[in-house]
């Protein structure tokens, strides 16, 4: 109020003392008056909050879980069961050598009706890919522009081999993941699609489409697959996934898709090459197929979160308010000031 | 007798207190010829004056030939006259700003941070990166130095470039300020400000006095006068050229006093303090005055005082570097953690290190076999230990300094713009001089007040004569303002009028116009004539609209003599003209001629003036007047008892209604007691060691056998506000200490007429005059102070704050007590003492106590004291105390700060204990650094900036609730733990919904980053909107704006091909998990704050929360006019009743 009384007296002076004067011109911003608004947790709205909360999540939880449920998915971890019981003293030997076949062959039972499409992932567990050495391992420039083709800074200590530089560089993509999977069911076998299953805007940006893999697994260790050294980087879908490093130690990775409805109580055979070492570091090795939902893949934690929280906001706005009738307070009385409160009576 | 007057110095000590105040006096009821001792350090009170006389010696004088700078410069090079307080130059500024910005630990631990990042063992962020936070830091800082510093540049521009008139072969000449040099005589017109410290040698006026205003350089606005010596006012440099030296001590920082001596024409005189007139003066009331410059440039007086002020530290600031070492400790916790998890991992998997895909120590990309990046064990542990100390660093908020300073700048401004901060009279605004300083103002405990100038306006009133025994009280209520305007003197046909008008006794002025004749009448027109003579007042003409009517303006350097001789001037004894040789004074339209034989200004010891006037049928008389108890000492008590009974009953009741008094008395003096007089005041005035004392001794040989006229009593009127002001002090909680020179009465009563003391106050009353007498007082005091308040802690044991709502004390101590109590013992019991007491009222203390009284408090408490003075009066006593203001939401923005911080960094070790003990970010690097630089810390900068708790016009209404700042409500360890837990739990949620809801999926690494980033800085922008009480559009627009330039930064950083996350948030937004992730940390993050802060403010509001409901409700509810219950009750505002004092 009284600065806008002074503001009044100021336009009151006479111009020239005005000019010369050394008054702070009147704004409400300048004057820290700027219409404001001053929310209060008032009872109503609080409870109001919760409620809200509460009506939107527990319907959010209850959905998520549903179509969680909804999500068929078989698990099948082969790395064990794929090592002849004749190596099983020395997996890591037997996978290192490459003279030996590795065909493998499992059996999965679909327990309940798969709708197409259904994803072929691989799992690996305890395999760091977000470890701080290998996540730095490559180069993007080299993956995109065929004119890099010789920068392979970072990359180290696939960098180079036999003196030239390889491309793509970088440990990343010398671990390149190599089991294959092909499946048949009653005999017949089931093709997996694997057109499409890494990033559309890394096919189109990140790789290079005239990029074409030179001197790769040339050197003294083998960390994985070869790539084929006519099709370019666009089209290597496997190493383009393989490239969007996982986030944590559990991961998986797209294989393919089958296009195709598996039936309840269908024997899916699996021939596997199990190529890929994980036996040094004891990681695992899984297979999965999975029908997808508009969640993604099988997991309640979700549901679950969205149930918990709603839950326990509908629970406080119940408690809240129980505890406004019987206890309530008058917003903004002075009696409540502290020096108002005083129950010495001094 | 005309030379004696000018050889006059004045009495200017270092505590120009003793000469301003010169009505002040010893404790009512003691012997009044006690000689009064003021502290232990009292020595310095007569200092400046003796050393006056002290010889310099050769090497500690500084040589002035005058008129002949090239000779006073050959031997020394003086400082030239041009001044610089910019600290830079343009090739300077970068090293120098660099240098002092450096000055900070945290800068240098960032920079080592950077420099560590560059090597390629450790380099973890891309070499760019690691150095932004740093340099944005550094250049943000560095522009507003920059710019500081050129706004002091081109002011001091401006003060370089001024014309001075400087004497050049002979003549007269402009030149320009920076250009003038000592030893050079410059002449100086009326109203002009003098460029550098002179000493006088002629002046307009023909006995030699320069009147100065020294407003710019110590704030009081009332004349000084200045003296040129005698022997070279006669010359005129443009005629004969003058040939001098002046021997002077070094420049020095005291502006009250300046020692040397000038030999000319073979004589040497001695200079002091009243021959120099310091650069920043205004000569005023006097056509030109012609000195020579003796100290110039940063030597003067007034830019030494300028520079070396101490600087003050910011308690906030220290505070904050408490913070930071905690969080310090807590990143070697983490770091080593990090290092030790990562050498057991390193041990573990020692044997598979060589072919691990996502290890491969193995390198044959060189032909032989070597190992990548390993350097054994040992080494490996040590690296990643730097490496999590370069990613963690952004747990030390880097952008806390910044935000700070960007903070205070932004608060500077509101002040400074803020109009309620405006005066309109003196059309100057609110200054901020030290920006760190500001957030102290809200913790200031104690507030030490001067009385005179601070409290009051220190302009008098004249209120109450008592003449020869009988009471005139001019506070009737019969007063008519038509009849002051009676007064006046008609000369020429001129009208002369006293430009002050008085409120008059009406009895009393029909008495002084009824002439003379009787014995009543004869001392009515002692008194008057004493009142209108005996004094330093110089009568100004000036002019009015009306020509023929002309003001009289009396100037001088005490107020109370001001009011004394408008006073006079009202009852018809109009002063018109003073030389030092003689007055005129106008008594009843009638012009009188006096002689001045002799003038002995007021001097502390004495405390009283006197003056020897020579009437027309050469009678001599000498008026004397001074503080009661010095006079009434020197008073013939075998005459007119009654009268002196009665006079001295009067004293004591206007000195309870909060009066300044002074006693005046006469005598007569017989012509061998003037011959003796006038010898002995010869001798003394023209002796060259001593002559202070000597003229002392002159001055209380004649003063005595008095004989009593009468009393005077003047009011020295609050200030406007001042009794609100300081019940809302109190009622804040704040500690407030007057410091006064006024005697014990009128201390108190003005205590109660400024509402420092109510009625409901105990009141423990300390005047003693040896120590153990001021020991007993102090034991019985404590015991009498702890007795209620023991009783009151018990009863309200269950409230902790009712303390401060039991029965107040105030502690009125003397000067006196004071120094058998400062710089002894018994210093321990008077703070535990006062420290219990919400009011303490110090009367009777010398200026250098006034210092040692702050310095008492500060010495003892943590807590903010905060002086206010009104210049130079006070200098010692604002020196010594900490200053500063502002609000207390500033710690509330360094928790939000420091809570962004160890927010990310809990994300990233969290992370790190997913990705093998490898200090892997998933966050882009550059968005992590650009978090604790932009996305969190604008936002925060400017909430700090705008966002306020209340309106003022409720602060002004509760001034209870700064004491909420004060006791750190906001700012405790509680709140900090809290804070902590519940930033420990959002970064748990935003870490692990994510976690849990993708693992197993086929997530990459720079999705996950993204949602976390993106939910970091929601989240925290969140949290701080929260705490935000005014939404205005500025904090709307910060506060979104932040979140939205966040996504859009993190989608630029998606854009760009090279980069490993690609794309990746575009990927994530396109799935329904994200979203839901999203929300869900979003709320679960929250809701335990939430909750916490409902049932805090709802059920247990602290004072700022109720009023801020009631400043939203109340408009409402006066509106809504619902006859809510709240109208029925009674509530009591202030926790203290106040009753009027008398």
């Amino acid at each position: 109020m009284s600065s806008s009384s002074a503001a009044a007296s100021g336009s009151a002076d006479s111009t020239a003392a005005r000019r010369n004067t050394k008054r702070p011109k009147y704004s409400k911003f300048t004057q820290q008056e700027l219409p404001a608004c001053k929310p209060i947790l008032t009872p109503r709205a609080v409870i109001s909050v919760f409620l809200l909360v509460s009506v939107v999540f527990v319907p959010v939880g209850v959905a998520s879980l549903l179509a969680s449920r909804k999500v068929v998915e078989i698990v099948h971890r082969y790395d064990a069961e794929c090592i002849p019981p004749s190596n099983s003293s020395d997996k890591v030997a037997y996978i290192q050598n490459s003279s030996v076949d590795k065909t493998c062959k499992i059996t999965l039972k679909v327990q309940k009706h798969m709708k197409s499409p259904i994803h072929v992932y691989y799992q690996l567990d305890n395999f760091y890919q977000n470890h701080r050495r290998y996540v730095k391992s490559r180069n993007d420039e080299q993956l995109r522009d065929s004119s890099k083709w010789d920068s392979t800074s970072g990359c180290k200590p696939e960098d180079m081999a036999n003196g030239k530089p390889i491309v793509p560089c970088g440990l990343i993509a010398w671990s390149l993941f190599n089991d294959t999977y092909v499946f048949s069911r009653n005999n017949k076998n089931l093709t997996v699609n694997k057109k499409g299953i890494s990033w559309k805007s890394d096919r189109d940006h990140k790789f290079g489409k005239n990029v074409f893999p030179k001197n790769f697994q040339n050197g003294s260790i083998i960390g994985g697959a070869h790539l084929n050294d006519s099709i370019p980087l666009s089209q290597q879908e496997d190493l383009i996934v393989w490239m969007r490093t996982a986030a944590l130690p559990t991961f998986r990775k797209l294989y393919g898709k089958i296009e195709m409805d598996l039936n309840e109580g269908d024997t899916i055979s699996v021939t596997l090459k199990n190529n890929y070492n994980t036996y040094s570091f004891s990681g695992k090795k899984k297979l999965v197929l999975s029908t997808t939902g508009w969640l993604g893949g099988k997991n309640d934690f979700l549901g679950i979160a969205y149930l918990t929280v709603g839950g326990l906001c509908f629970f406080l706005a119940m408690a809240f308010t129980i505890i406004y009738f019987v206890k309530p307070r008058q917003l903004g009385d002075p009696s409540y000031l502290s020096w108002n409160r005083n129950p010495g009576g001094h | 007798m005309m030379e004696q007057v000018e050889n006059f110095p004045s009495f200017r000590s270092s505590m120009n207190n003793s000469s301003r105040n010169s009505t002040r006096e010893v404790t009512f009821g003691h012997s009044g010829s006690k000689n009064v001792r003021y502290g232990s350090k009292g020595a310095a009170d007569s200092g400046p004056f003796s050393m006056s006389q002290k010889e310099i010696s050769d090497e500690d004088a500084r040589l002035v030939y005058v008129d002949d700078p090239d000779r006073t410069n050959q031997r020394y090079e003086f400082s030239g006259n041009s001044i610089r307080t910019s600290k830079y130059s343009i090739i300077t500024f970068l090293p120098r700003n660099l240098f002092e910005q450096f000055h900070r630990v945290a800068y240098i631990y960032f920079l080592i941070i950077a420099i560590l990042n560059q090597l390629p063992q450790l380099a973890v962020f891309g070499r760019g990166v690691s150095v932004l936070p740093l340099a944005f830091v550094l250049f943000v800082t560095a522009v507003k130095d920059a710019f500081e510093d050129w706004r002091r540049y081109k002011s001091d521009k401006v003060e370089n470039n001024r014309i001075a008139t400087v004497m050049v072969d002979g003549r007269f000449q402009g030149k320009k300020w920076k250009d003038v040099r000592v030893g050079e005589i410059i002449k100086i017109s009326a109203n002009e400000t003098l460029p550098c410290d002179i000493v006088l040698l002629s002046t307009s006026d023909p006995t030699g006095v320069a009147y100065v205003q020294t407003i710019n350089l110590d704030g009081e606005s009332n004349l000084k006068t200045r003296y040129a010596k005698q022997e070279t006012q006669a010359k005129v440099p443009e005629k004969e050229r003058f040939i001098g030296l002046i021997k002077c001590e070094k420049p020095n920082r005291n502006i009250y006093g300046f020692q040397g001596n000038m030999e000319v024409d073979g004589k040497r005189l001695s200079l002091g303090s009243s021959n120099i007139v310091l650069r920043g003066c205004e000569l005023k009331n006097t056509n030109w005055a012609v000195g020579v410059a003796v100290y110039c440039g940063r030597e003067t007086k007034a830019m030494l005082n300028n520079s070396g002020a101490p600087s003050k530290r910011s308690q906030l600031e220290t505070h904050m570097n408490l913070e930071i070492i905690m969080l310090s400790v807590f990143l070697v916790t983490l770091c080593t953690v990090t290092s030790v998890c990562a050498a057991v991992w390193l041990k573990i998997h020692k044997s598979e290190l060589d072919l691990l895909p996502y290890y491969r120590k193995l390198d044959f990309s060189e032909g032989e076999r070597e190992s990548y990046e390993y350097y054994g064990w040992g080494l490996e542990i040590l690296f990643t230990f730097l490496k999590s100390v370069i990613v963690f660093q952004v747990m030390i908020p880097i952008s806390l300094y910044i935000s700070m300073e960007l903070v205070r700048v932004g608060q500077a401004y509101f002040m400074s713009r803020d109009s309620r901060m405006y005066d309109a009279a003196t059309d100057s605004r609110f200054q901020c001089r030290a920006l760190n300083i500001n957030e102290d103002l809200g913790q200031i405990k104690y507030v030490f007040s001067d009385k005179t100038g601070t409290l009051t306006e220190n302009k008098m009133e004249f209120q109450c004569a008592s003449i020869w025994g009988v009471d005139y009280s001019s506070t009737e209520p019969s007063l008519e303002l038509g009849q002051q305007a009676e007064c006046f003197s008609q000369v020429d046909g001129k009208v002369l009028k006293p430009k002050m008008k008085v409120k008059v006794n009406q009895e009393l002025l029909q008495l002084s116009k009824n002439g003379f004749r009787d014995v009543e009448g004869k001392q009515i027109y002692d008194f008057f004539l004493a009142l209108a003579a005996c004094n330093t007042i110089v009568p100004l003409l000036v002019d009015t609209s009306d020509p023929t009517v002309k003001l009289i303006d009396y100037q001088g350097e005490s107020p109370d003599e001001q009011a004394l001789a408008y006073a006079a001037a009202a009852y018809g004894f109009m002063l018109i003209e003073r030389t030092s040789g003689h007055i005129v004074i106008d008594i009843h339209e009638k012009r009188q001629r006096f002689n001045v034989l002799g003038l002995h200004e007021f001097d502390s010891d004495r405390k009283r003036m006197s003056v020897i006037l020579g009437y027309t049928d050469d009678s001599v008389k000498l008026f004397v007047k001074g503080a009661d108890t010095s006079m009434l000492s020197v008073i013939d008590k075998s005459l007119n008892t009654e009268i002196l009974q009665a006079t001295e009953t009067h004293l004591y009741s206007y000195s309870s209604l909060g009066l300044r008094t002074l006693v005046i008395g006469m005598r007569e003096l017989s012509v061998s007691e003037f011959d003796q007089w006038h010898f002995a005041f010869e001798a003394a005035s023209t002796s060259l060691i001593g002559r202070a004392a000597m003229l002392r001794k002159v001055a209380s040989n004649v003063e005595n056998n008095l004989c009593i006229l009468g009393a005077t009593a003047i009011e020295d009127k609050l200030q406007k506000g001042v009794p609100e002001s300081i019940e809302s002090l109190r009622t804040a909680g704040i500690k407030v200490w007057v410091l006064t020179g006024d005697k014990q009465e009128t201390a108190i009563s003005i205590g109660y007429s400024s509402k420092l003391l109510t009625n409901h106050m105990t009141q423990i009353i300390i005047n003693s005059n040896n120590r153990e007498s001021c020991r007993r007082h102090l034991r019985n005091a404590l015991v009498k102070s702890r007795q209620p308040l023991a009783a009151s802690t018990v009863s309200n044991d269950s409230e902790g704050i009712s303390d401060t709502i039991a029965t107040p004390i105030s502690l009125i101590i003397d000067g006196t007590s004071l120094v058998y109590i400062l710089d002894s013992e018994l210093e321990e019991e008077l703070f535990e003492l006062a420290s219990r007491c919400s009011v303490v009222l110090c009367c009777r203390v010398a200026p250098l106590q006034k210092a040692g009284i702050v310095a008492l408090v500060k010495k003892r408490t943590a807590d903010m004291t905060l002086a206010i003075g009104d210049g130079a009066n006070d200098v010692s006593m604002i020196q010594m105390a900490d200053v500063g203001l502002l609000f207390y939401f500033w710690v509330a923005l360094i928790l939000q700060i420091l809570n962004t911080c160890l927010f990310i960094v809990s994300l990233f070790f969290r992370y790190v204990l997913f990705t093998a003990y490898t200090v892997t970010t998933a966050i882009n690097e550059w968005s992590s650094m650009l978090y604790s630089v932009i996305y969190t810390a604008f936002p925060t900068i400017v909430v700090g900036i705008l966002d306020k708790d209340l309106s003022k016009r409720t602060l002004l209404k509760y001034p209870q609730l700064y004491g909420a700042g004060q006791r750190r409500e906001a700012y405790n360890k509680k709140l900090f733990w809290v804070t902590m837990a519940d930033t420990f739990w959002q970064s748990i949620v935003v870490f692990f919904v994510p976690l849990f809801a993708y693992w197993g999926t086929t997530v990459d690494i720079s999705s996950i980053g993204d949602l976390w980033i993106l939910s970091v800085v929601i989240l925290v922008n969140l949290h701080l909107a929260m705490d935000v009480i005014r939404w205005n559009w500025v904090i709307h627009a910060v506060i979104w704006g932040s979140i939205v330039a966040t996504i859009i930064c993190v989608m630029v950083i998606d854009a760009i091909p090279t980069f490993s996350g690609y794309w990746a948030i575009f990927h994530a937004a396109g799935t329904g998990l994200f979203w839901l992730c999203l929300i869900g940390i979003l709320i679960a993050a929250l809701l335990p704050r939430f909750v916490v802060k409902y049932i805090c403010q709802y059920y247990y509001p602290n004072d700022i929360q109720i009023s801020r409901e009631a400043e939203k409700f109340e408009n409402q509810r006066v509106n809504g006019g619902g006859g809510s219950g709240s109208g029925s009750r009674q509530i009591e505002l202030y926790p203290i009743p106040v009753g009027p004092p008398r």
